[in-house]
């Protein structure tokens, strides 16, 4: 295992615990406002300080985890559920109008600005968190169909599928029992890049005002909360910054990691 | 190559189409009618008729988008339902501020990423390559928003070297508005600089390993030399198509960033214009966007297909 697996796994570890944890014990109420315990700088009794309400910000940040994983982790699932599918059945059907129509429909969807959409989508469709995860989640599919397919074209002229083919299975029952579970290793690995982007994108739309609204805590929304105050009390904004950095880099570490370790000739496309 | 690109040009206009078709069909089933939004609760149903006839509400839906479309490809974008001024105005007035902040962050990421590219590559497994890369490894983590936010803490709050926001206008001078411009743009440069760091090198490394760069060292030339004149100018096709693409991300980027430092571009535009519900601007703004990526992105594959013939067979 390299040392890239091992602090990713960790940093991300610490994140999900974190979340895992606020379900049943936070240092104080996440939302309980204490006007005389305003702007506390870290340190003392609220270990990283309180906010302009005198909330307790080690809280409201264990609870945002929650809302971060959960956004990105479910944008992770719907490209995943309608991506995958769709690249397997272009790769089983490969030259055929099915297979023409799921790539250019990739490249579109490939094409459109992804943050200018879900500003769109989330604008129009009223902000929060579920319209978010749409957002997010429809900008998955193409990548996991693409990368699905990719890896799918080359498994279909190896012998194994031939052999499979010979003992008479279909298209769609190689596909699932032969092919998938060979692309596994691969989604896994793009599934933690595409999960750290999502963390990226649901603090972008929340630091506008699209994503989780209030009082649900969320990164993005505490850092838009820090803005006007960043001179006087500049742990509002360090804080949560500091708390996105350390999920996306373990994330991104854990999938570098994670393709060294399964199988050092995947490539996964990054940006 | 004129027939790949016809056929490029084919699909770059039916990408066009589609993008029209489902912007203006998310605007369509958006709750809330902007006419009624302007009145408010207690507008009596004449007067609610006679502005929705005057803001062109009232006819059929096919009807609007073929005036949309058709008005957009004649330079008219419509008029605001808020201002009752030329949406193109709007946007012209804004695009001066986005466009420059784009183009600035897209230099900036160059300036960034060849040099740190070029050195690790060089240095490959030694200490100053590890840096390289472990630098670009935190610059991918690190929202360009938040990251802007502590430009602003010290930059401008600390050090007062920068204004913490605004923009002056360009009537004001060139240099001013440069100024008020670096923030953001650095900002906008450095996560994207982290990536195209990494394309540069992992793209020399592969060039590094072929035959040509092995005779080059054959004939007497050094390391230096080699990359310097046979290795860099192969390298940078990939390169070149990244930086294709990052435009359209600091396009995009650029719009949270104008919240961060209250410039009055494109993405404050969108922004109110959400806010007052006023449609016909959202519409245009995005639908402009749109095209620039779109479009980009098809001059990206048109120059890539001339440099390199293999990938016009290809399609």
């Amino acid at each position: 295992m390299s040392r890239n697996l091992i602090l990713g796994a960790a940093l991300s570890s610490l994140v999900v615990l974190a979340a895992l944890v606020s379900f049943l014990w936070t240092p104080f109420d996440h939302a309980a406002m204490n006007i005389p315990d305003k702007l506390r700088p870290p340190g003392g009794a609220n270990l990283l300080g309180t906010d302009h309400f005198g909330r307790d910000i080690a809280s409201m940040i264990m609870v945002g985890a929650r809302t971060s994983i959960a956004v990105a982790l479910v944008a992770v699932g719907i490209g995943m559920t309608l991506g995958v599918p769709l690249g397997l059945t272009a790769a089983a059907r490969k030259g055929s109008w099915l297979d023409e129509v799921i790539m250019r429909g990739n490249d579109l969807v490939f094409a459109f600005p992804s943050l200018v959409i879900a500003i769109l989508i989330t604008a129009v469709f009223g902000p929060g968190a579920v319209n978010a995860i749409i957002a997010i989640g429809i900008f998955n599919i193409p990548v996991f169909a693409r990368i699905t397919r990719g890896a799918a074209l080359s498994l279909w002229e190896r012998e194994f599928i031939l052999a499979a083919r010979v003992a008479g299975k279909g298209a769609a029952r190689i596909s699932a029992e032969h092919i998938l579970p060979n692309v596994a290793n691969l989604l896994i690995v793009q599934g933690t890049i595409q999960f750290s982007l999502g963390i990226l994108a649901e603090a972008g739309l929340s630091y506008v005002g699209l994503g989780a609204q209030p009082p649900t805590p969320s990164w993005g929304r505490m850092l838009a909360d820090a803005q006007t105050m960043v001179s006087f009390a500049p742990h509002m904004a360090l804080i949560p910054g500091v708390a996105i950095i350390v999920t996306v880099l373990g994330l991104n570490l854990l999938g570098d990691g994670l393709r060294d370790w399964l199988d050092p000739r995947i490539r996964v496309a990054r940006t | 190559m004129l027939r790949y690109a016809l056929k490029r040009l084919l699909s770059l206009c039916l990408s066009l189409i589609v993008a029209s078709v489902v912007i203006f069909a998310v605007i369509e089933v958006a709750p809330g009618d902007p006419a009624a939004f302007m009145l408010g609760v207690n507008a009596q149903p004449d007067t609610l008729a006679a502005l929705r006839a005057e803001l062109g509400l009232d006819v059929p839906k096919l009807q609007r988008y073929l005036a949309w479309v058709g008005g957009m490809l004649s330079g008219d974008f419509g008029t605001s339902y808020t201002y009752r001024t030329p949406v193109a105005q709007m946007i012209a007035d804004r695009l001066w501020v986005s466009l420059p902040l784009a183009l600035y962050a897209l230099a900036l990421s160059t300036a960034i990423a060849f040099p740190a590219g070029i050195y690790a590559a060089a240095r490959r497994g030694q200490p100053g390559d590890m840096a390289v890369m472990g630098a670009t490894q935190l610059g991918v983590a690190v929202p360009n928003f938040w990251f802007a936010m502590m430009l602003v803490l010290i930059f401008a709050i600390n050090l007062r070297w920068f204004g913490a926001g605004g923009f002056p206008g360009w009537d004001k001078g060139l240099w001013p508005g440069i100024h008020a411009l670096t923030l953001p743009a650095i900002a906008l440069a450095l996560p994207q600089a982290a990536i195209l760091a990494r394309v540069m090198r992992s793209s020399l490394l592969d060039i590094l390993g072929e035959d040509f760069m092995r005779t080059a060292r054959a004939k007497g030339l050094t390391r230096r030399q080699a990359l310097w004149r046979h290795g860099l100018r192969n390298a940078l096709i990939p390169v070149l198509t990244i930086i294709g693409l990052q435009f359209s991300f600091l396009l995009a980027g650029s719009i949270i960033i104008e919240q961060v430092f209250f410039l009055p571009g494109l993405g404050r535009l969108i922004f109110q214009a959400i806010s007052s519900r006023d449609l016909i601007v959202v519409e245009s703004v995005v639908m402009l966007l749109v095209f620039a990526v779109i479009s980009v992105n098809f001059l990206v594959d048109l120059a890539y297909a001339a440099v390199d013939p293999r990938l016009r067979a290809r399609t």
